[in-house]
């Protein structure tokens, strides 16, 4: 314990004596700890954001598009053509035992109007199972009832940005808005969602029921068909399952022969989600390749120069030797120097990679997200290119022969 | 009747240079006494400082015996001769080898940082090192702060820290004027007397060799002289 101590204050002295050269062999830790802390913030922070919009979509989520079926020769694809039925999103939910809620719908594009105000959003057919699929709550008013679904009422859910952009300061409740010229009467106002994986605005939406849409907006084509339906499972082990039993649920109902294509399709949401995490991880990727590279240069840098102060001090080595350092007492000071070096190296990087990060996202608009561990593990990893590089240099200087280092000039 | 401090029996040592064999030391057998104050002199290349070395515990004999204090020096590891060293020697070296950029008490100290003694023991211990030599007011100056003598009296400090049984001086005064050599050599007298430390110097400097009371003579690699006054 005395030599530990005492082996500390003798490298910190060695490394304060030469402050410009300590300084420039630390740079290529600075780099290295610098890139590994803005790799580590800017994919946790993309990872983050994922996980959020993933959150915003609902968990679990399988959708069953309808279409791509046949029609005189000429194919239609996914979503197209209305294929589903009511009927099959109701037999989803009864014979399937791993979906817990099934929420049919059909969408279209429509311009709304508001005394002389209009916007045109995506105006969803659906029933309320949908909100509680996606875990979207009402800020005012309410949903609607199976009344209103039974008798097709004319009512609606507006999202935030269809609100600010038709009513401005106004409450909406109980005021009518005109959906394709028919008048709907406004009774509740959804929370503000923000931005789907897609970066499309989740707020800028119409929910009204199913059967008024499908009687008054949509559905005049093909009567009874809905275009999506969304299911979610009980728990992520099961999408699996559910998913297989879905297609062979709607194969049956749908009389389609073996070897004939579905007429519909099903997707796992997470999944698509998770593909826009690819472009994060290239970027980590790219910073990752920088921090090793600038680790392994700023190792060699920390060897180079703790080789250079060995045979600098093969005199002063060799004047402890005579006195009684034992090889491990030689070693350990000469480890703790460069390990010094290294940390000191890492401390700097921390500070230059956490400010660095912020500025590139400021300029990026990246999420970041630093974390404890991150900024642990950086230290670690600049801990581990000290001991590492420097081991070779502390070892040789531990198996100096003391008389040739006292003859050293 | 006690055993002498060191036995050296039939010492050889030879070296390898490249395809010829060199001997510097050609069969030795000499023993000192507890508190003797012992000159080594020769011309250079008759195995005086090899035989310093082998004293020192610095260097292994090719052949023969060694014993310092009963102990031996063959069949030890590198780190028990460090060891040893740190235990039972002192060093004086011709060009002082001090640390420049450590102060004077913190050379005095080296020995006992090695020898895992507590920090505020080592102070009082260097500091009554430092005193031994007349240097107590000099204690935080840097080498660079000294004069020749002055580094050279840190230096016995820091061989005599540590207690050790044999102070091995190899040419002291040899970067010295005459007059702080005078200085030196009755600093070694003083604790030789006082203390009854055994000090063992090499010089080539009749002069300086005259401070001791027992004289050794070496050629080419033998004891040709070995006289007391």
């Amino acid at each position: 314990m005395t030599t530990l101590f005492a082996s500390l204050r003798i490298a910190l002295r060695a490394l304060m004596v030469n402050k410009m050269r300590s300084s420039l062999t630390m740079l290529g830790i600075i780099i290295g700890v610098g890139a590994v802390i803005a790799m580590i913030a800017v994919g946790s922070g993309a990872k983050k954001k994922i996980a959020d919009q993933i959150a915003s979509m609902g968990s679990n989520i399988l959708i069953v598009l309808s279409g791509s079926s046949t029609s005189g020769g000429m194919r239609f694809g996914a979503g197209t053509v209305p294929t589903l039925t009511l009927d099959d999103s109701k037999a989803i939910l009864a014979e399937i035992p791993g979906v817990r809620l099934v929420a049919p719908h059909v969408s279209g594009v429509a311009q709304v109007i508001f005394g002389n105000q209009n916007w045109s959003t995506l105006v969803y057919g659906t029933i309320p199972d949908l909100l509680e699929i996606r875990e979207w709550s009402l800020n005012s008013g309410r949903v609607f009832t199976q009344q209103d679904l039974d008798g097709a009422a004319k009512v609606c859910l507006l999202g935030k940005t269809v609100t600010d952009n038709l009513f401005g300061g106004i409450d909406p409740i109980g005021q009518i808005v005109r959906i394709k010229k028919v008048p709907f009467t406004v009774i509740g106002v959804l929370a503000p969602k923000g931005q789907s994986a897609w970066g499309t605005d989740q707020d800028d939406t119409i929910f009204v029921p199913l059967t008024t849409a499908q009687k008054r907006l949509f559905g005049m084509q093909f009567p009874g068909m809905v275009r999506v339906i969304t299911i979610q499972a009980r728990e992520p082990e099961v999408m699996k399952t559910v998913e297989e039993q879905i297609t062979e649920l709607l194969r049956q109902r749908h009389r389609i022969q073996p070897g004939q294509e579905n007429d519909f399709s099903v997707r796992n949401l997470t999944e698509v989600a998770s593909s826009a995490e690819e472009s994060a991880k290239v970027m980590s990727l790219l910073l990752g390749a920088i921090a090793s590279i600038s680790l392994i240069v700023g190792g060699i840098g920390i060897m180079n120069i703790m080789l250079v102060s060995v045979t600098e001090r093969t005199r002063e080595i060799g004047i402890r030797i005579a006195v009684g350092a034992k090889s491990k007492d030689i070693l350990l000071q000469f480890l703790i120097e460069s390990l010094a070096l290294s940390l000191a190296g890492g401390t700097l990087g921390i500070g230059i990679g956490i400010g660095g990060t912020l500025i590139l996202s400021s300029f990026t608009q990246w999420p970041v997200l630093f974390s404890a561990k991150a900024i642990l593990l950086a230290f670690f990893f600049a801990g581990s290119v000290g001991v590492f590089f420097g081991f070779y240099p502390a070892r040789k200087a531990s198996l100096l022969n003391p008389i040739e280092a006292l003859r050293y000039e | 009747m006690m055993e002498p401090l060191i036995q050296i029996r039939d010492l050889v040592k030879t070296y390898h240079l490249g395809e010829v064999e060199v001997q510097a030391l050609g069969g030795v057998s000499l023993s000192i006494e507890r508190s003797e104050f012992v000159a080594i002199m020769g011309a250079s290349g008759s195995g005086k400082s090899t035989f310093m070395n082998i004293l020192g515990f610095l260097d292994h004999p090719t052949r023969g015996e060694y014993l310092l204090d009963g102990r031996s020096g063959t069949n030890l590891s590198r780190d028990e001769l460090a060891e040893i060293r740190n235990q039972k020697i002192g060093f004086v070296f011709q060009g002082f080898n001090l640390l420049s950029r450590t102060s004077a008490l913190e050379n005095v100290q080296l020995p006992l940082i090695y020898g895992q003694i507590p920090s505020k023991r080592r102070k009082e211990m260097g500091q009554q090192a430092l005193s031994a030599v007349g240097l107590e007011g000099r204690a935080h100056h840097h080498p660079s702060q000294l004069s020749g003598g002055e580094q050279q009296r840190v230096a016995i400090a820091r061989a005599l820290v540590n207690r050790p049984s044999i102070l091995l001086a190899d040419e002291p005064t040899g970067n010295l004027d005459s007059k702080t050599s005078g200085e030196i050599m009755a600093i070694f007298q003083r604790l030789n007397d006082e203390t009854g430390i055994t000090i063992v110097m090499i010089t080539h400097e009749q002069d300086i060799a005259a401070y001791g009371r027992r004289k050794i003579l070496f050629r080419d690699g033998r004891v040709v002289e070995d006289s007391v006054s």
